[in-house]
């Protein structure tokens, strides 16, 4: 009988090494450990043994019984991990295909470059205010000390309302919202003013009669211009990273005084001089200047009790620099092909 | 401004290089825009002198010629010019000499005979006749010049200057001159400035026996000096002034001129020589001019002006538009004997508008209007009689006019060093800002500090800041640390654009940029009826183009312009949306005030008769190609809505509302008005095909406006929680025929009314029309979701609701599909 449970022993492990598929096992574990099988029938003839010997041999067959067990639980884990492998290899996709895309869009370079210098104000404790387009010329020119006659109102080349006598204009610049800030709201103040402004310029790759300017204005008691540039270097900072540096030049505007242009270390040759700056190392990007003690006057706000600083900056410049856009023109065309990629 | 250094250096001794100088003055305050070296081009060229001129030996038309350049020996060259003798005195350009245009000069054989140089002209020196009138155009230039052989000829000729290029801000009027500038550079380097007080000598007369002057109007006119210069010689001026004023970009015409041109760049005041024969009466009268009377002006043009306009007249007529032009016949001639001289103050708003109202400019109407220094009359008219007779040009009677009703009070200004230091955030000391201040020409009396007269432009305490700042350096002032104090937020409005405008971009819009302006034919393009009210548009008087002549009363046109752009560029879909303005003219004048707060300040309140238009914000949205159907766009509307709060909203059709006439743009089966209760939050659908053609698009275009304000008042402001549901819910499947004139919907509110409570989600599914259908029904079918958070719906009460459903369904002629 021993030999025979050898016998069982060796030929179910060599069936089950040759079997390949997970159903013929079971065929396999139904012919020798089943109750029909061939284990079974070996065991039944124990009786016919010695009492001596039945234990030996039924601790052989148990021991047989648990190897074949054992090898059936290991072929049928080998081939399923074999199929799943099989598997896995067959779905097998080339991933340089491209995605597949939900529809989304993109917002105007504009926007973006402007809601940038937003958050950098709101960070600094700036409002966001609004004022008309159209508007009429005491905002725009006489409250910010430009009366009428003024020469400096030949370089805004303004654009007049029909039927107005020209007292109704296009403004030329967004430096009239802080007259309506200044009007409705008492010191202190902190606003910037995004906004469209027009100017009677021909179309070119650099002028547009339609542009948009970010005014920024603060007034409070010991409102310093050592306060004006530290707010400019750091939005330009934050703007253009830590290495770009600032130069003030005095400057004339009719509602700040001092008044100044700042301009910034070149983004091509930091500031060496190349063709791009024409040699000068800087670029010209923005005005500003202490608010007007007239300007003051004309809204309401005592001069002596309140000082201020004022900058307009122009946003097509800063939108020309970041990205490298050499035509103005592009802005306002709107071809897909250009808006798809900020 | 273009100022010769040379003629600056005359007053103060500006040496340093010529970068440092440029880049010093833009950061003081004085611009420099660039600078020019005459004759950079020209080296290694020399005064030389002709010793023989012998014939080529292989040539009629060439000469051998040996020339003293100031070398040991003479050297040979070879020309083929036909003007030079021994002795003549000749610019030489030598072997590797460079001359203007790049030409490079190099000794070698002309015919076998060698040369080595050239001779040079005028025109190979970069001049002409203008500059040296006695030389010949075509021909060496035989020079007349002092000079020495073999010194270089820049500076024999005077071609040595460096012109700088001023960009000066309208404040500074007085810098538009050498004196002015003069002034700005001493105080910039603090430097030695030097400017004599002018003085003549003149000739015995009395200027009354032979001119009266007489100021009618004293407000516009101040000060009127005037004197006369007999038995002139006209002739062209000498080398010294023709250079300089070359160099200052102004063209040399003759003495007379010049001296005038050349005491307005010197000091900025503007002067006056006309022929004192053409003065009737001999008398100067300066008064307005008469309504209609006219005046040829300089230019040659005829003009006629009005009493508000300021002329000099003689006893009968203008002969000069006052301090703009003068007129044609009063001009210096050549066979001019006498000579009156003009040196005059005119108020700057006179001027100005007389310019504008003529469209009339001149260098002296753009000092004038700018202002001029007012005390300066007087020694500008010494100035040019002295420069008279320095050139010989004639004799100055040693008497003058001066009729002076000048009131002109120096401006003083309380000086307080330490407001200056709180102002500015600096710490400059006491005996600094006074030595700046000094150095531009500023006094000290009584703690205030006095204007000198030709600062106009000081009025202010933040004035002397500024000069004080200009001086000590803008970019010595240290910069503070700002920081966030006051607390920052978006306005609620401002909130619900940003909103809106990520949603749009979300759901696939591109952002555009338009013009608030457009055309007025617009109003055609988008067929509009001959009354509507987007026809009545805000106008420009002045626009640059009838393309940018109104401002758009709907932004839909804007939104087309560019989507044709883009399917004309051969972009095969396009999904846009822009948020911008309209520009509504208010419905009636409605006169109002400016300034009302102003009132307890005393200042001045402003009226104005006109209103200013409403400027309502849209968000506008277009699409084609692509996805771009009705239904894709209205998704999109949904979902936008649906982001700020905005459901239960109708779509009404167009045509059947009395929604903007923005209507007729669009398609009107597949078009609707979008409504919330009754308002009307926006427009959408296709394009009407006459549009689409108009806009030269090709294809299926859709296009959506909403109104901002409008969804913001119906907006939800708050979103609450909805717990999730415990108990399962029920669903219920409904197909239908009915009239294909019936909008879903109907069916759809006629559902929601049945279930009642226990509704869930109507979801339609399906619409069929066609085979097994017959023809003017359809077939629609609904899934309908029904629970309840009380416990699981029995059968009982989901059949229930679904017979209440088709009852009310039945009520509208939906039957259920057998």
């Amino acid at each position: 009988m021993k030999e025979q449970l050898e016998k069982i022993e060796a030929q179910a492990k060599q069936e089950l090494d040759a079997c390949t598929e997970i159903k013929a096992l079971d065929d396999l574990r139904i012919r020798f450990l089943g109750k029909k099988g061939e284990l079974t029938a070996i065991l039944k003839q124990m009786g016919k043994l010695s009492a001596e010997e039945r234990p030996i041999i039924g601790q052989l067959a148990n021991q047989v019984r648990a190897d074949i067990e054992e090898a059936l639980k290991n072929k049928i884990e080998s081939l399923k991990s074999e199929a799943q492998a099989a598997k896995i290899k067959e779905e097998s996709i080339d991933i340089t295909l491209p995605g597949k895309h939900a529809p989304f869009g993109k917002l105007h370079p504009l926007t973006k470059v402007e809601n940038e210098i937003r958050e950098i104000f709101m960070g600094m404790g700036f409002d966001i205010a609004d004022g008309p387009e159209v508007d009429d010329d005491y905002h725009v020119f006489e409250a910010l000390n430009l009366p009428p006659d003024h020469p400096a109102r030949d370089t805004q080349d303004t654009f007049y309302i029909e039927g107005t006598d020209e007292t109704i204009l296009l403004r030329t610049q967004t430096s009239s919202v802080q007259v309506h800030v200044m009007e409705n709201q008492k010191p202190p103040i902190r606003i910037i003013s995004p906004g469209r402004v027009f100017r009677s310029d021909a179309v070119d790759a650099t002028h547009s009669p339609l542009f948009h300017q970010i005014e920024g204005l603060v007034i409070d008691k010991g409102i310093t211009m050592s306060d004006l540039k530290g707010t400019l270097d750091m939005l330009m900072k934050k703007l253009y990273g830590a290495d770009c540096k600032l130069r003030f030049r005095p400057h004339h505007f009719p509602f700040t005084e001092p008044s100044c242009e700042v301009d910034i270390s070149c983004f091509n040759c930091g500031g060496e001089g190349c063709s791009m700056c024409k040699d000068e190392g800087y670029i010209e990007l923005l005005g500003a200047g202490m608010v007007h003690p007239k300007v003051l006057e004309n809204c309401g706000i005592d001069p002596e009790v309140y000082s201020g600083f004022a900058f307009g900056l122009g946003l097509e410049r800063m939108v020309m620099g970041r990205y490298d856009i050499n035509d103005l023109r592009l802005l306002y065309e709107n071809d897909v092909r250009f808006l798809e990629q900020f | 401004m273009n100022l010769s250094m040379k003629w600056l250096n005359d007053y103060v001794k500006a040496d340093m290089p010529i970068k440092d100088y440029c880049h010093a003055l833009t950061m003081s305050g004085s611009k420099v825009e660039g600078y020019e070296i005459e004759g950079k081009e020209i080296s290694n060229v020399v005064v030389g002198k002709i010793l023989s001129v012998v014939p080529h030996e292989n040539s009629d038309h060439l000469v051998v010629c040996q020339v003293e350049v100031g070398e040991d020996a003479p050297i040979q060259i070879v020309t083929g010019a036909s003007n030079v003798n021994a002795g003549d005195i000749i610019p030489v350009a030598l072997d590797g000499s460079t001359l203007p245009g790049g030409i490079k000069i190099k000794k070698g054989k002309l015919r076998g005979v060698e040369s080595n140089g050239m001779l040079c002209s005028l025109g190979e020196l970069g001049l002409d006749k203008r500059d040296f009138p006695y030389a010949i155009e075509d021909g060496i230039f035989i020079m007349q010049e002092e000079c020495e052989i073999g010194q270089d000829i820049q500076s024999a000729i005077g071609l040595n200057d460096t012109s700088v290029e001023f960009e000066i801000t309208s404040n500074r009027p007085d810098c538009l001159s050498v004196t002015g500038l003069a002034r700005e550079t001493a105080a910039t380097f603090d430097l030695a400035l030097n400017i004599p007080e002018p003085s003549f000598k003149g000739v015995d007369g009395d200027i009354n026996e032979l001119l009266k002057v007489d100021i009618i109007n004293t407000e516009k006119c101040k000060r009127y000096c005037a004197g006369i210069v007999k038995n002139v010689k006209i002739e062209p001026s000498p080398r010294w002034m023709r250079e300089r004023l070359r160099a200052s970009g102004v063209r040399p015409i003759n003495n007379f001129v010049d001296i005038t041109n050349y005491v307005m760049l010197e000091y900025g005041q503007p002067m006056h020589a006309f022929d004192l024969r053409y003065v009737e009466g001999a008398h100067i009268n300066v008064r307005n001019a008469v309504n209609g009377e006219k005046i040829m002006t300089l230019d040659g043009v005829e003009r006629e002006l009005s009493d508000d306009m300021l002329v000099i007249a003689d006893e009968k007529k203008p002969v000069a538009v006052a301090g703009v032009m003068g007129g044609e016949y009063s001009g210096i001639m050549d066979d001019t004997t006498t000579v009156v001289f003009e040196s005059a103050y005119f108020e700057p708003s006179q001027v100005r508008r007389t310019s504008k109202a003529l469209k009339l400019k001149s260098d002296a109407s753009s000092r004038y209007e700018k202002g001029v220094d007012p005390l300066i009359s007087m020694v500008c008219l010494k100035r040019a009689f002295q420069l008279v007779e320095e050139l010989g040009a004639g004799e100055v009677l040693s008497t003058v006019i001066d009729c002076d009703h000048s009131d002109y009070v120096p401006s003083e200004v309380e000086f307080n060093s330490e407001w200056i230091n709180n102002f500015l955030g600096t710490d400059i000391s006491d005996a600094d800002m006074k030595n700046y201040l000094g150095r531009l020409g500023f006094t000290f009396a009584d703690g205030k500090t006095v204007a000198p007269s030709f600062r106009i432009d000081i009025g202010c305490k933040a004035d002397i800041a500024e000069e004080v700042a200009r001086i000590y350096g803008y970019n010595n002032i240290p910069s503070s640390d700002f920081r966030g104090v006051a607390k920052a937020e978006f306005t609620e409005e401002q909130k619900f654009v940003r909103t809106l405008r990520n949603a749009a971009v979300s759901l696939g819009g591109y952002e555009i940029a338009t013009y608030s302006f457009v055309s007025p034919k617009y109003f055609d393009k988008i067929r509009l009826p001959e009354n509507s009210e987007l026809r009545k548009v805000v106008k420009i008087v002045n626009p640059l183009g009838e393309d940018t002549s109104v401002m758009r009363t709907t932004t839909i046109p804007s939104m087309l312009d560019v989507l044709s752009f883009n399917y004309n560029n051969r972009n095969e879909k396009a999904c846009l949306f822009e948020i911008s303005k309209e520009y509504i003219p208010a419905k009636e004048e409605k006169p109002y005030i400016n300034g009302d707060i102003l009132a307890s300040s005393g200042n001045k309140k402003h009226r104005y008769e006109y209103s200013l238009p409403d400027e309502p914000q849209k968000l506008t949205i277009g699409m084609y190609g692509g996805e771009a159907d009705f239904y894709t766009l209205k998704g999109m509307i949904e979902q936008l809505l649906d982001e700020i709060g905005i459901s239960d909203v109708d779509y009404v059709r167009a045509g059947d509302s009395n929604a903007s006439d923005e209507k007729y743009a669009l398609h009107p089966g597949r078009s609707a008005v979008i409504l919330k209760g009754d308002v009307i939050l926006g427009i959408m659908g296709e394009v009407h095909p006459e549009v689409q053609d108009t806009y030269k698009l090709g294809t299926k275009t859709y296009v959506a406006k909403l109104n901002i304000a409008e969804l913001m008042s119906v907006a939800a402001g708050k979103i609450t929680y909805q717990p999730l549901p415990k108990f399962p819910a029920t669903t219920r499947d409904l197909s239908l025929i009915c009239d294909d004139e019936i909008p879903v919907a109907e069916l759809e509110k006629a559902i929601k009314g049945a279930v009642g409570k226990i509704l869930e989600k109507v979801t339609l599914f399906d619409v069929y029309k066609g085979k097994q259908i017959e023809d003017g029904k359809k077939s629609v079918s609904y899934s309908i979701s029904m629970r309840s958070h009380e416990g699981t719906l029995t059968d009982e009460q989901a059949d229930g609701a679904m017979k209440r459903v088709l009852k009310a369904l039945s009520a509208l002629g939906a039957e259920l599909r057998g």
